[in-house]
Protein backbone atom coordinates (compact mmCIF):
# COMPACT_ATOMS: atom_id res chain seq x y z
CA UNK A 1 0.00 0.00 0.00
CA UNK A 2 1.67 3.19 -0.89
CA UNK A 3 0.64 6.02 1.65
CA UNK A 4 -0.72 9.01 -0.09
CA UNK A 5 1.13 12.23 1.27
CA UNK A 6 1.11 16.08 0.37
CA UNK A 7 3.30 17.68 -1.44
CA UNK A 8 4.72 19.20 1.75
CA UNK A 9 5.01 16.65 3.12
CA UNK A 10 6.47 14.97 0.04
CA UNK A 11 9.54 17.82 -0.36
CA UNK A 12 10.47 17.16 4.28
CA UNK A 13 11.55 13.37 3.49
CA UNK A 14 14.43 15.26 1.23
CA UNK A 15 16.95 16.83 3.51
CA UNK A 16 19.89 18.49 3.49
CA UNK A 17 22.72 16.04 1.94
CA UNK A 18 21.06 13.53 0.05
CA UNK A 19 20.78 12.03 -2.50
CA UNK A 20 18.40 12.08 -5.23
CA UNK A 21 17.60 10.05 -8.69
CA UNK A 22 15.14 12.34 -10.88
CA UNK A 23 13.40 10.53 -13.61
CA UNK A 24 12.72 12.36 -16.80
CA UNK A 25 14.32 13.42 -19.93
CA UNK A 26 14.50 17.06 -20.78
CA UNK A 27 11.34 17.45 -18.44
CA UNK A 28 9.39 14.58 -19.73
CA UNK A 29 8.35 12.07 -17.05
CA UNK A 30 9.69 14.72 -14.47
CA UNK A 31 7.34 15.68 -12.06
CA UNK A 32 7.86 19.08 -12.29
CA UNK A 33 5.00 20.59 -9.36
CA UNK A 34 7.22 18.31 -6.95
CA UNK A 35 10.85 20.29 -8.24
CA UNK A 36 8.80 22.98 -7.72
CA UNK A 37 8.45 22.85 -4.13
CA UNK A 38 11.94 21.76 -3.61
CA UNK A 39 13.39 24.30 -5.35
CA UNK A 40 11.28 26.53 -3.27
CA UNK A 41 12.05 24.80 0.32
CA UNK A 42 15.51 25.32 -0.84
CA UNK A 43 17.24 21.64 0.61
CA UNK A 44 20.97 21.88 0.14
CA UNK A 45 23.96 19.65 -0.70
CA UNK A 46 21.99 17.36 -2.57
CA UNK A 47 23.36 14.44 -4.85
CA UNK A 48 21.46 14.33 -8.19
CA UNK A 49 21.21 11.32 -10.13
CA UNK A 50 19.58 11.76 -13.63
CA UNK A 51 19.68 11.71 -17.16
CA UNK A 52 20.90 15.26 -17.79
CA UNK A 53 20.49 18.44 -15.93
CA UNK A 54 18.15 19.50 -18.37
CA UNK A 55 16.89 22.80 -18.97
CA UNK A 56 17.64 25.82 -16.38
CA UNK A 57 13.34 26.15 -16.30
CA UNK A 58 12.70 22.45 -16.83
CA UNK A 59 13.09 19.25 -14.69
CA UNK A 60 16.21 18.76 -12.44
CA UNK A 61 17.83 21.39 -14.00
CA UNK A 62 15.97 24.30 -11.87
CA UNK A 63 17.64 22.83 -8.63
CA UNK A 64 21.01 23.09 -10.51
CA UNK A 65 20.23 26.62 -11.39
CA UNK A 66 19.28 27.21 -7.72
CA UNK A 67 22.70 25.95 -6.71
CA UNK A 68 20.98 22.45 -4.26
CA UNK A 69 23.39 20.30 -5.65
CA UNK A 70 26.90 19.59 -4.76
CA UNK A 71 27.20 16.67 -7.09
CA UNK A 72 25.57 15.41 -10.32
CA UNK A 73 25.82 12.19 -11.58
CA UNK A 74 24.67 12.34 -15.67
CA UNK A 75 25.38 12.13 -19.14
CA UNK A 76 24.84 15.46 -20.45
CA UNK A 77 24.62 19.07 -19.56
CA UNK A 78 24.38 20.67 -22.58
CA UNK A 79 21.31 23.41 -22.85
CA UNK A 80 21.49 24.16 -18.75
CA UNK A 81 24.42 26.91 -18.87
CA UNK A 82 24.08 26.86 -14.80
CA UNK A 83 25.65 23.34 -14.85
CA UNK A 84 28.74 24.38 -16.85
CA UNK A 85 28.97 27.77 -14.55
CA UNK A 86 29.43 25.82 -11.17
CA UNK A 87 31.14 23.49 -12.55
CA UNK A 88 33.84 26.02 -13.84
CA UNK A 89 33.33 27.67 -10.26
CA UNK A 90 34.27 24.41 -8.07
CA UNK A 91 31.18 24.89 -6.81
CA UNK A 92 29.38 21.56 -8.85
CA UNK A 93 31.20 17.75 -8.73
CA UNK A 94 30.32 16.47 -12.24
CA UNK A 95 29.91 12.81 -13.13
CA UNK A 96 29.76 12.14 -16.54
CA UNK A 97 28.09 8.45 -17.39
CA UNK A 98 27.57 7.29 -20.95
CA UNK A 99 23.61 7.10 -20.63
CA UNK A 100 23.03 3.35 -21.65
CA UNK A 101 25.37 2.34 -18.42
CA UNK A 102 23.66 5.56 -16.16
CA UNK A 103 20.42 3.55 -16.79
CA UNK A 104 21.75 0.01 -16.14
CA UNK A 105 23.91 1.06 -13.38
CA UNK A 106 20.22 2.35 -12.11
CA UNK A 107 19.00 -0.65 -12.45
CA UNK A 108 21.57 -2.56 -11.19
CA UNK A 109 21.26 -0.87 -7.88
CA UNK A 110 17.90 -1.31 -7.70
CA UNK A 111 17.46 -5.00 -8.54
CA UNK A 112 20.51 -6.38 -6.26
CA UNK A 113 23.36 -6.84 -8.51
CA UNK A 114 27.00 -6.28 -7.53
CA UNK A 115 27.28 -3.99 -10.64
CA UNK A 116 26.68 -4.87 -15.22
CA UNK A 117 29.31 -5.48 -17.40
CA UNK A 118 28.98 -2.93 -20.88
CA UNK A 119 31.37 -2.64 -23.92
CA UNK A 120 30.52 0.87 -23.88
CA UNK A 121 33.63 3.41 -23.12
CA UNK A 122 36.02 0.76 -23.32
CA UNK A 123 39.51 2.26 -24.34
CA UNK A 124 38.39 5.73 -23.87
CA UNK A 125 38.69 7.62 -20.52
CA UNK A 126 35.64 6.28 -19.20
CA UNK A 127 37.23 3.11 -18.29
CA UNK A 128 40.34 5.10 -15.96
CA UNK A 129 40.08 3.74 -12.88
CA UNK A 130 37.62 0.63 -13.68
CA UNK A 131 38.16 -3.19 -13.89
CA UNK A 132 38.17 -4.22 -17.48
CA UNK A 133 36.79 -8.16 -17.69
CA UNK A 134 37.39 -10.00 -20.44
CA UNK A 135 34.11 -12.74 -20.97
CA UNK A 136 34.49 -15.06 -23.99
CA UNK A 137 37.07 -13.22 -26.09
CA UNK A 138 34.81 -9.63 -25.31
CA UNK A 139 36.11 -6.63 -23.68
CA UNK A 140 33.66 -5.38 -20.84
CA UNK A 141 33.71 -2.21 -18.22
CA UNK A 142 32.69 -3.19 -14.75
CA UNK A 143 30.53 -0.61 -13.77
CA UNK A 144 29.00 -0.32 -10.17
CA UNK A 145 25.16 -0.08 -9.12
CA UNK A 146 23.95 3.23 -8.54
CA UNK A 147 21.55 3.44 -5.48
CA UNK A 148 19.84 6.93 -3.95
CA UNK A 149 18.01 8.06 -0.45
CA UNK A 150 15.25 9.69 -2.13
CA UNK A 151 13.53 8.81 -5.99
CA UNK A 152 11.46 11.41 -7.62
CA UNK A 153 8.64 9.84 -10.29
CA UNK A 154 5.93 10.90 -12.32
CA UNK A 155 3.27 8.47 -13.64
CA UNK A 156 -0.17 9.47 -15.64
CA UNK A 157 -1.94 7.18 -13.41
CA UNK A 158 -1.56 5.50 -10.32
CA UNK A 159 -3.46 3.30 -7.99
CA UNK A 160 -3.72 3.13 -3.82
CA UNK A 161 -1.69 0.30 -3.97
CA UNK A 162 1.29 2.23 -5.67
CA UNK A 163 1.34 0.63 -9.48
CA UNK A 164 2.21 3.12 -11.56
CA UNK A 165 1.00 3.93 -15.72
CA UNK A 166 3.28 6.19 -17.92
CA UNK A 167 2.15 8.32 -21.17
CA UNK A 168 4.14 8.22 -24.19
CA UNK A 169 8.04 8.95 -23.53
CA UNK A 170 7.36 9.96 -19.49
CA UNK A 171 8.35 6.21 -19.03
CA UNK A 172 12.13 6.89 -19.57
CA UNK A 173 13.71 6.63 -16.07
CA UNK A 174 11.02 6.19 -14.08
CA UNK A 175 10.67 2.44 -13.94
CA UNK A 176 14.52 1.75 -13.43
CA UNK A 177 15.15 4.44 -10.46
CA UNK A 178 11.27 3.30 -8.64
CA UNK A 179 13.28 0.54 -7.57
CA UNK A 180 17.27 1.95 -6.95
CA UNK A 181 15.96 4.24 -3.55
CA UNK A 182 15.63 4.09 -0.13
CA UNK A 183 12.18 5.65 -0.53
CA UNK A 184 10.55 5.81 -3.66
CA UNK A 185 7.68 9.23 -4.35
CA UNK A 186 5.76 9.19 -7.31
CA UNK A 187 3.99 12.40 -8.29
CA UNK A 188 0.64 11.13 -10.38
CA UNK A 189 -1.59 13.31 -12.69
CA UNK A 190 -4.30 10.79 -11.59
CA UNK A 191 -4.76 8.34 -8.30
CA UNK A 192 -7.18 5.76 -8.71
CA UNK A 193 -8.57 3.03 -6.09
CA UNK A 194 -6.90 -0.19 -5.91
CA UNK A 195 -8.02 -2.70 -8.04
CA UNK A 196 -9.20 0.05 -11.31
CA UNK A 197 -5.79 -0.27 -13.01
CA UNK A 198 -5.80 -3.69 -14.40
CA UNK A 199 -2.73 -5.80 -13.28
CA UNK A 200 -2.13 -6.95 -16.82
CA UNK A 201 -1.38 -2.72 -17.67
CA UNK A 202 0.90 -2.01 -14.40
CA UNK A 203 4.23 -0.51 -15.93
CA UNK A 204 5.65 -0.07 -12.53
CA UNK A 205 4.46 -2.85 -9.65
CA UNK A 206 3.29 -0.76 -6.55
CA UNK A 207 5.79 -3.15 -4.13
CA UNK A 208 8.46 0.16 -5.37
CA UNK A 209 6.32 3.17 -4.69
CA UNK A 210 6.43 4.32 -1.00
CA UNK A 211 4.54 7.82 -1.25
CA UNK A 212 1.54 8.99 -4.16
CA UNK A 213 1.10 12.89 -4.37
CA UNK A 214 -1.23 14.10 -6.71
CA UNK A 215 0.21 16.01 -9.33
CA UNK B 1 22.30 21.20 -53.36
CA UNK B 2 24.08 22.39 -50.17
CA UNK B 3 26.72 19.88 -49.19
CA UNK B 4 24.53 19.27 -46.22
CA UNK B 5 21.75 17.78 -48.19
CA UNK B 6 24.35 16.05 -50.41
CA UNK B 7 25.84 14.00 -46.89
CA UNK B 8 22.17 13.25 -45.88
CA UNK B 9 20.83 12.05 -49.38
CA UNK B 10 24.01 9.66 -49.83
CA UNK B 11 23.75 8.14 -46.17
CA UNK B 12 20.33 7.45 -46.42
CA UNK B 13 20.80 5.49 -49.49
CA UNK B 14 22.87 3.09 -47.19
CA UNK B 15 19.78 1.35 -45.47
CA UNK B 16 17.81 -1.79 -46.35
CA UNK B 17 13.99 -2.31 -45.67
CA UNK B 18 12.52 -2.84 -42.23
CA UNK B 19 16.14 -1.04 -40.62
CA UNK B 20 15.83 0.25 -36.88
CA UNK B 21 18.08 3.22 -37.39
CA UNK B 22 19.22 5.71 -34.71
CA UNK B 23 20.12 8.99 -36.05
CA UNK B 24 22.59 11.65 -34.17
CA UNK B 25 22.05 15.61 -33.81
CA UNK B 26 23.16 17.67 -37.05
CA UNK B 27 23.63 15.92 -39.92
CA UNK B 28 22.53 13.11 -39.03
CA UNK B 29 19.25 14.30 -38.44
CA UNK B 30 18.49 15.33 -42.32
CA UNK B 31 19.20 11.68 -43.23
CA UNK B 32 15.82 10.89 -42.09
CA UNK B 33 14.10 13.32 -44.89
CA UNK B 34 15.70 11.59 -47.65
CA UNK B 35 15.15 7.72 -47.51
CA UNK B 36 14.79 6.48 -50.77
CA UNK B 37 10.93 5.66 -51.62
CA UNK B 38 10.24 2.25 -51.21
CA UNK B 39 12.31 1.45 -48.20
CA UNK B 40 10.74 1.91 -45.12
CA UNK B 41 13.15 2.42 -42.41
CA UNK B 42 12.20 3.15 -38.40
CA UNK B 43 13.68 5.22 -36.29
CA UNK B 44 14.75 4.48 -32.86
CA UNK B 45 14.51 7.63 -30.07
CA UNK B 46 16.99 6.85 -26.80
CA UNK B 47 14.63 8.33 -24.92
CA UNK B 48 12.47 5.88 -25.27
CA UNK B 49 10.65 4.13 -28.30
CA UNK B 50 10.89 3.45 -31.80
CA UNK B 51 8.94 4.32 -35.07
CA UNK B 52 9.21 8.60 -35.00
CA UNK B 53 7.06 9.96 -36.96
CA UNK B 54 6.88 13.64 -38.20
CA UNK B 55 7.03 16.70 -36.15
CA UNK B 56 3.65 17.70 -35.31
CA UNK B 57 1.49 19.96 -38.13
CA UNK B 58 0.75 22.54 -35.44
CA UNK B 59 0.79 23.47 -31.69
CA UNK B 60 -2.63 21.63 -30.87
CA UNK B 61 -1.27 18.37 -31.99
CA UNK B 62 1.45 18.55 -29.98
CA UNK B 63 1.66 15.94 -27.11
CA UNK B 64 3.56 17.31 -23.91
CA UNK B 65 4.99 14.15 -23.15
CA UNK B 66 5.91 12.94 -26.93
CA UNK B 67 9.48 14.52 -27.64
CA UNK B 68 12.78 12.94 -29.37
CA UNK B 69 16.24 12.56 -27.78
CA UNK B 70 16.40 16.32 -28.94
CA UNK B 71 13.88 17.87 -27.35
CA UNK B 72 11.31 18.57 -30.52
CA UNK B 73 7.96 17.38 -30.46
CA UNK B 74 7.71 14.85 -32.60
CA UNK B 75 4.70 11.79 -33.26
CA UNK B 76 5.12 7.94 -33.42
CA UNK B 77 4.01 6.02 -36.13
CA UNK B 78 2.01 2.75 -36.03
CA UNK B 79 3.72 -0.01 -35.17
CA UNK B 80 5.66 1.75 -32.67
CA UNK B 81 6.56 0.96 -28.65
CA UNK B 82 7.31 3.14 -25.74
CA UNK B 83 9.64 1.63 -23.80
CA UNK B 84 11.88 2.90 -20.45
CA UNK B 85 16.15 3.74 -20.34
CA UNK B 86 17.54 -0.08 -19.34
CA UNK B 87 14.97 -1.35 -22.59
CA UNK B 88 16.16 1.63 -24.96
CA UNK B 89 19.76 1.02 -24.05
CA UNK B 90 19.39 -2.84 -24.64
CA UNK B 91 17.94 -1.82 -27.98
CA UNK B 92 21.14 -0.16 -28.68
CA UNK B 93 23.91 -2.47 -26.75
CA UNK B 94 22.16 -5.45 -27.40
CA UNK B 95 22.66 -4.92 -31.38
CA UNK B 96 19.25 -4.67 -32.41
CA UNK B 97 20.11 -1.46 -34.21
CA UNK B 98 20.78 -1.84 -37.97
CA UNK B 99 22.53 0.94 -37.70
CA UNK B 100 23.57 4.48 -36.01
CA UNK B 101 24.27 7.92 -38.24
CA UNK B 102 26.75 10.10 -35.77
CA UNK B 103 28.38 12.73 -36.43
CA UNK B 104 32.36 13.41 -36.00
CA UNK B 105 35.40 15.43 -34.61
CA UNK B 106 38.24 13.00 -35.73
CA UNK B 107 38.14 9.30 -37.00
CA UNK B 108 41.40 7.42 -38.06
CA UNK B 109 42.53 4.85 -40.29
CA UNK B 110 41.90 2.03 -37.57
CA UNK B 111 37.67 3.05 -37.22
CA UNK B 112 38.48 4.78 -34.13
CA UNK B 113 35.92 7.74 -33.10
CA UNK B 114 36.32 10.80 -31.31
CA UNK B 115 33.17 12.92 -31.18
CA UNK B 116 32.37 14.13 -27.27
CA UNK B 117 35.24 16.38 -25.71
CA UNK B 118 37.97 18.40 -26.60
CA UNK B 119 40.87 18.85 -24.39
CA UNK B 120 40.74 21.92 -22.18
CA UNK B 121 37.70 22.90 -23.80
CA UNK B 122 34.14 22.40 -22.27
CA UNK B 123 32.21 19.33 -22.73
CA UNK B 124 28.40 18.46 -22.55
CA UNK B 125 28.82 15.10 -21.92
CA UNK B 126 28.61 11.47 -23.82
CA UNK B 127 24.80 11.25 -24.03
CA UNK B 128 24.09 8.32 -26.09
CA UNK B 129 26.94 8.16 -28.14
CA UNK B 130 29.61 5.31 -26.35
CA UNK B 131 26.64 3.31 -26.22
CA UNK B 132 25.50 3.64 -30.05
CA UNK B 133 29.55 3.23 -31.07
CA UNK B 134 29.30 0.27 -29.64
CA UNK B 135 26.00 -1.49 -29.80
CA UNK B 136 25.01 -0.48 -33.26
CA UNK B 137 25.64 -3.19 -35.82
CA UNK B 138 26.97 -0.51 -38.85
CA UNK B 139 28.31 3.42 -37.48
CA UNK B 140 27.77 5.76 -40.33
CA UNK B 141 29.78 9.26 -39.89
CA UNK B 142 28.33 12.06 -41.39
CA UNK B 143 30.27 14.91 -41.49
CA UNK B 144 32.37 17.66 -43.15
CA UNK B 145 35.35 16.28 -44.84
CA UNK B 146 37.26 19.15 -43.13
CA UNK B 147 37.01 21.70 -40.18
CA UNK B 148 37.47 24.75 -41.49
CA UNK B 149 40.44 23.19 -43.62
CA UNK B 150 41.69 21.01 -40.84
CA UNK B 151 41.56 17.18 -41.62
CA UNK B 152 39.30 15.55 -39.30
CA UNK B 153 39.89 11.91 -41.17
CA UNK B 154 43.19 11.17 -39.15
CA UNK B 155 46.49 8.51 -38.95
CA UNK B 156 45.25 8.34 -35.43
CA UNK B 157 42.75 10.68 -32.94
CA UNK B 158 44.63 12.96 -31.13
CA UNK B 159 41.88 13.50 -29.05
CA UNK B 160 39.29 11.45 -26.16
CA UNK B 161 37.59 8.63 -27.57
CA UNK B 162 33.99 8.11 -27.90
CA UNK B 163 34.38 4.14 -29.57
CA UNK B 164 37.31 2.21 -30.39
CA UNK B 165 37.71 0.80 -34.02
CA UNK B 166 34.08 1.28 -34.29
CA UNK B 167 33.23 3.38 -37.16
CA UNK B 168 32.13 1.30 -40.54
CA UNK B 169 31.51 4.41 -42.97
CA UNK B 170 32.18 7.82 -43.75
CA UNK B 171 30.14 10.02 -45.60
CA UNK B 172 31.32 13.72 -46.15
CA UNK B 173 30.68 16.50 -49.31
CA UNK B 174 33.59 14.94 -50.55
CA UNK B 175 33.97 11.20 -50.20
CA UNK B 176 32.50 8.13 -49.03
CA UNK B 177 35.17 5.94 -47.03
CA UNK B 178 34.85 2.83 -45.80
CA UNK B 179 37.12 1.22 -43.41
CA UNK B 180 37.85 -1.86 -43.67
CA UNK B 181 39.77 -3.54 -40.94
CA UNK B 182 43.08 -3.35 -43.26
CA UNK B 183 42.69 0.52 -43.31
CA UNK B 184 40.57 2.97 -44.96
CA UNK B 185 39.21 3.07 -48.96
CA UNK B 186 37.94 5.42 -50.95
CA UNK B 187 35.12 3.80 -53.01
CA UNK B 188 33.50 6.99 -54.25
CA UNK B 189 34.40 10.78 -55.20
CA UNK B 190 31.34 13.36 -55.01
CA UNK B 191 30.16 14.52 -58.35
CA UNK B 192 33.09 17.16 -59.27
CA UNK B 193 35.69 16.48 -57.00
CA UNK B 194 39.44 14.50 -57.79
CA UNK B 195 40.63 11.70 -56.12
CA UNK B 196 43.28 14.46 -55.20
CA UNK B 197 40.75 16.71 -54.09
CA UNK B 198 40.25 13.94 -51.31
CA UNK B 199 43.68 13.23 -50.81
CA UNK B 200 44.34 16.71 -50.00
CA UNK B 201 41.94 16.98 -47.08
CA UNK B 202 42.78 13.65 -45.77
CA UNK B 203 45.81 12.94 -42.81
CA UNK B 204 45.19 9.59 -43.31
CA UNK B 205 46.21 6.57 -45.91
CA UNK B 206 43.65 6.22 -48.36
CA UNK B 207 43.28 3.07 -50.95
CA UNK B 208 41.54 3.93 -53.49
CA UNK B 209 39.18 1.59 -54.32
CA UNK B 210 39.38 -0.55 -57.93
CA UNK B 211 35.94 0.28 -58.42
CA UNK B 212 35.86 3.95 -57.54
CA UNK B 213 32.57 5.79 -58.34
CA UNK B 214 30.88 9.09 -58.32
CA UNK B 215 28.14 9.73 -55.59
CA UNK B 216 24.93 9.39 -57.12
CA UNK B 217 22.19 11.43 -54.78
Amino acid sequence: MAKVISMAEAVDLIQDGMSIMVAGFWGVGTPEKLIDALVAKGTKNLTGIAISTALGEKGIGKLVKNRQFKKVIVSYIGRNPATMQQYEEGTLEIEFVPQGTLAERIRAGGFGLGGILTPTGVGTEIEQGKQRITVDGCDYLLEKPLRADVALLKAAKADLSGNLIYRRAARNTNPIMAAAAKVTIAVADEIVATGMIDPDDVMTPGIFVDYLVQG
Amino acid sequence: MDYKELIARRVAQEFKDGDFVNLGIGIPTLVGNYIPAGVRVFFHSENGFTHIGPMPKNEDERDPELINASDQHVTILPGGAFFDSAVSFGIIRGGHLDATVLGALEVDEEGNLANWKIPGKKTVGIGGGMDLVAGAKRVIIAMEHTSKGVPKIVKKCQIPLTGVRCVDLIVTELAVIEITGRGLMLKEVAPGVTVDRVLAATDARLEIAPDLKTMTV
